[in-house]
């Protein structure tokens, strides 16, 4: 089955300069295997065509059931020049929940009722 | 044995800082760090002091210490906090007159040595080389424009500030979590001239802590990205993180009793990886961090014990950050209600873009954003719901007061290099359009860039 990724994960984003970081933490490992599997650094660049310009890199911290994606070039210049009303892609983050995963039919949904 | 607690200040400029007086009165602190820099605060703080020579420091930090220093005095609680941002003597000096005319006596030490704006060209006459971090450009291609240039330093020179028996120390641009690791390294005597993978690993645990608590109420549930936020307990009152560390550098994260917010395996990892590029390799002044071995444990009652950090030998060289003037910014934002909220908004951009060419207003970015739609998400909001503008949903359909359905088109454009009557006339025509409509609001301003 398909998911949103806000479903079964959290995220944060922070910036430095026009780079921004991406951390996507899995609530149990059944689900850190099929983020790891599923999410990676060409989707998640692909996905955020338009908005980040430049590469992408994925570290994966199985000791914290997280990923963590840089995308180059991906804030318009940074903070202190950006146009964008989210300057720091504080808000990237989300945007990076909102993609869609296929998914084994029996994982864990934490949040099947919301939304 | 001997336990240090921490708790952390402010995590960024205007942050709140009530929240801070729970940890000194229940949460028994011995140390205040506060962090008010971030980069583009350095920016901000420059046009305070292009503004005025004696500005240019985190003015907060006066109110903040007017409140808190006689409950921090009763206790016994030192400060230490990176407030002096691109003036730490400025504030050093309104400090002082604070404290004089309230009668009140502290030792205050100032770090300095961050500003390296006049030592580039001679570095980089050495062969130094410097350019962007980023993009490679080299320094010459914005030295003209520079306004300042600082470097991050470490925790020595705060250490040696504890040592000299400071009760606030103020310093300037210092990596955010060295405030944290200093007094570690005063209490326990660790070096930070480490050479053994121990020495090492304790400065990267010390680094952790810092990196934990630097964010403030960020790291206690307050910035917590994910559906879980919503039920975090009483955010109103939020407990600011607390650090309870041994001499080993093993660490619990905590918070005041009683307060709101929350402690957690998924707020702290949340923090942890916050900011960080690879994880195996954060690199601060004063100690190389992988986080590939750290073991986070949840035991309940708001408490995270943080264990397992490696460190690897400090880096040779700082990072430096750097702002540089360029070029105006003008933005408008103009709202429209129900019917065709979008269309008209749409529309909209398209007359001020239409005046602009027109009027010969030359501008080197501009940026339309409908708030409601994609103003945060860009490309990856949903153009299905782009009539439902500001519109609530609830069961299913969309409802509201016809007036709720607003479309809202902000325009932003740049103008380069730095020309102060060019900006602003784009700056004054974007204004009108904005107040023509609905008078909503508009500013103007001069932006400073970033090299580092």
């Amino acid at each position: 089955m398909k998911t949103q990724l806000v479903r079964i994960a959290h995220a944060r984003g922070g910036d430095k300069g026009d780079t921004a970081d991406l951390s996507l933490f899995a609530y149990d490992a059944e689900t850190y295997a099929v983020l790891k599997q599923a999410v990676t650094a060409a989707r998640v660049a692909a996905h955020f065509q338009g908005i980040a310009s430049g590469s992408a890199e994925r570290y994966e911290m199985d000791n914290l059931l997280a990923l963590k994606f840089v995308l180059h070039q991906a804030l318009d210049g940074g903070a202190a020049r950006s146009l964008r009303s989210d300057g720091l892609g504080k808000s990237l983050a989300a945007g990076l929940l909102r993609m869609e995963i296929e998914v084994p039919d029996d994982l864990p949904i934490r949040h099947a009722e919301i939304l | 044995m001997k336990t240090v607690r921490i708790g952390a200040g402010l995590g960024f400029y205007g942050d709140a800082w009530a929240p801070i007086a729970a940890s000194i009165e229940r949460g028994g602190v011995q140390y205040i760090a506060s962090d008010h820099l971030a980069e583009l605060t350095l920016a901000i703080l420059q046009k305070d002091r292009a503004r005025e020579p004696h500005a240019g420091y985190a003015k907060d930090a006066l109110p903040m210490l007017a409140q808190l220093w006689p409950l921090a005095a009763r206790h016994g609680v030192k400060f230490i906090l990176n407030a002096g941002g691109l003036n730490p003597r400025g504030a050093r000096d309104a400090l002082a007159e604070l404290f004089r005319k309230k009668g009140w006596s502290a030792r205050i030490a100032v770090v300095t040595g961050d500003d390296v704006l006049d030592r580039l060209d001679d570095w980089n006459a050495a062969g130094e080389g410097l350019a962007h971090r980023e993009s490679g450009a080299s320094l010459a291609s914005v030295r003209e424009r520079m306004v300042f240039a600082n470097a991050y330093l470490g925790a020595a020179p705060i250490v040696r500030a504890l040592e000299q028996g400071a009760d606030i120390v103020l310093t300037g641009r210092v990596a955010d979590a060295a405030l944290f690791l200093a007094p570690l390294v005063h209490e326990f005597g660790w070096t930070l001239d480490a050479q053994t993978p121990e020495q090492w690993n304790r400065l990267a645990q010390g680094l952790t802590v810092g990196h934990l608590l630097e964010c403030s109420g960020q790291g206690s549930g307050g910035n917590f990205g994910g559906l879980d936020w919503i039920d975090i307990p009483d955010l109103g009152h939020i407990g600011y993180p607390i650090a309870e560390v041994i001499e080993t550098g093993d660490a619990i994260i905590t918070k005041a009793p009683d307060t709101g917010g929350r402690i957690s395996f998924d707020t702290v990892r949340q923090q942890l990886l916050y900011e960080v590029h690879d994880p195996r390799n954060y690199i601060s002044p004063d100690v190389v961090l992988d986080m590939g071995s750290l073991q986070l444990d949840d035991l309940g009652s708001d408490r995270v014990r943080v264990t397992g950090a490696l460190g690897k030998p400090r880096p040779r060289q700082l990072k430096i950050v750097g702002g540089y003037q360029d070029g105006w910014m003008g933005q408008a934002t103009i709202g429209y209600s129900w019917p065709q909220a979008y269309a008209k908004a749409e529309r909209t951009a398209q007359i001020v873009q239409q005046q602009m060419r027109e009027q010969r207003m030359a501008f080197d970015d501009l940026r339309i954003e409908y708030l409601g739609y994609d103003s945060i998400l860009g490309p990856l909001a949903d153009p299905a719901q782009r009539d439902n503008l500001n519109a609530r949903q609830a069961r299913g359909r969309w409802f509201g007061p016809p007036v709720s359905m607003a479309g809202i088109v902000r325009a932003t454009v740049r103008r380069r290099p730095f020309r102060h009557a060019a900006g602003d006339r784009i700056a004054r025509h974007l204004a009108h359009a904005g107040c023509a409509r609905t008078g909503r609001r508009w500013r103007a301003g001069r932006r400073d860039g970033g090299v580092k």
